[in-house]
């Protein structure tokens, strides 16, 4: 399962984390978020142990997607050692979000 | 490999339908979805004109009205990408299906329901502005612009639906269209007019380029007939001009029209026997959820005749 991050401890559990983390920034109204989530649970569980899958659902946390510039959502952002590792926006294909997850691998 | 008697390709209005009506018949049918069921749908803000919603839809509500509806049926739901496609003959055409991961899938009947997507804008900044200013669902990313002038290219029902959907959240919205009259809906075109100070209607106008760092800030324009160009203030454009159909796996051999949509009868068979197609896969003038769910259901009644006749 994706973890749920909001804004009072995105520090902790994104940046801080030792294990790359993907981030999906989403909303429950937006249809191409609701089109990729299952695809980032299914790599929660493929990965689990190797990568740490979080979700921030930008309604209630507006904090962090204004600090990462997200103007568009879904977005998916892959983070290693509190960097920005590369980051990608829209209802892609689970193979661009590997390929996204491998550069930090 | 794994076998079907019907596989429908694409889980939006005209796959789900086509489900629906396949399994009801008794066929064992596979549906295969790349992304959540809904297709287009779910994200669409507000649907107005799907009969039986006096009060309007929000498009995430009917998707999963949709999805809800095919569950309550044996549908195996395959979630994978075809990637390309081949006919065999095996007493009859027998076509295979090959996967992006895991087995090839075998099977008499196919319905190709992959819809189509967002046609892009074409200037060479696109690609660049991407998620830092160009969106295609208004819906998704409006609220990153509240209180901000934006664009929004397009003329038809959507680009004007999402103009007024905009309205409602940033400071200003250029509806840029290259012709001078609107395609879209007079209903729409009222509302429109309605709100002069909040949509400022620029036409016969393209857009020329993109510009700002490190996120989007001037759209500039090109009117069609003089060149001018002109500077639109924007942090964010929105582009509904139209789609582009998904149909790069379909065979080479599948009669397409000069844009690339699959063309049927209107029985929605294809020219290759066994295969058909519905909804905005289709070459067709009217793309609307419940021309995709009418699609569906013709194509699934063709399908099981079809396969009435090879089993005669």
């Amino acid at each position: 399962m994706a973890i749920e991050v909001t804004d009072a401890n995105f520090d902790a559990t994104v940046l801080k984390n030792t294990l790359p983390v993907l981030v999906d920034f989403w909303a429950p109204w937006c249809g191409p978020c609701r089109a990729v989530s299952p695809i980032v649970e299914e790599i929660s569980k493929e990965l689990d142990g190797k990568v740490a899958v979080c979700k921030v659902n930008v309604d209630e946390n507006q904090a962090s997607p204004s600090r990462f510039g997200i103007r568009a959502i879904p977005t998916l952002i892959v983070f290693k050692d509190g960097e920005v590792v590369d980051q990608i926006t829209g209802a892609v294909a689970k193979n661009n979000i590997m390929d996204l997850i491998n550069k930090a691998l | 490999m794994l076998q079907f008697d019907a596989v429908v390709i694409g889980s939006g209005p005209a796959g789900l339908n086509a489900s629906l009506y396949l399994i009801r018949a008794g066929l064992r049918t596979a549906l295969i979805e790349k992304n959540s069921a809904g297709g287009q749908v779910l994200s669409t803000s507000e649907i107005e004109n799907y009969l039986g919603f006096p009060k309007g839809v929000k498009g995430w509500e009917l998707a999963d009205l949709f999805s809800a509806h095919v569950a309550e049926y044996p549908v195996e739901h395959i979630r994978n990408e075809v990637l390309n496609m081949e006919t065999q003959e095996e007493n009859g055409p027998m076509h295979i299906l090959h996967m992006q991961g895991g087995e090839d899938i075998k099977t008499r009947t196919v319905i190709i329901a992959t819809g189509a997507a967002s046609r892009p804008l074409g200037v060479k900044e696109e690609e660049k502005y991407k998620g830092k200013g160009v969106s295609y669902c208004a819906l998704c990313d409006g609220n990153f612009y509240r209180g901000l002038d934006v664009a929004i290219v397009g003329g038809g029902n959507a680009a004007l639906e999402e103009a007024l959907y905009l309205s409602r959240i940033v400071n200003k919205v250029y509806l840029i269209h290259r012709r001078e009259g609107f395609r879209g809906a007079q209903i729409y075109l009222d509302k429109i007019r309605a709100v002069p100070e909040k949509i400022e209607l620029v036409t016969s106008a393209v857009v020329d380029s993109l510009e700002g760092e490190p996120t989007l800030k001037k759209v500039v324009v090109r009117h069609v007939t003089t060149n001018e160009k002109r500077e639109i203030p924007a942090e964010g454009i929105f582009v509904y001009i139209g789609h582009v159909p998904n149909a790069q796996f379909a065979p080479e051999g599948l009669e397409r029209n000069e844009q690339g949509f699959l063309v049927t009868d209107q029985e929605m068979q294809t020219n290759i026997a066994g295969i058909f197609a519905a909804g905005d896969i289709r070459a067709k003038l009217c793309r609307q959820v419940c021309t995709a769910v009418g699609d569906g259901a013709v194509a699934a009644s063709s399908a099981i005749r079809y396969l009435e006749h090879l089993n005669a």
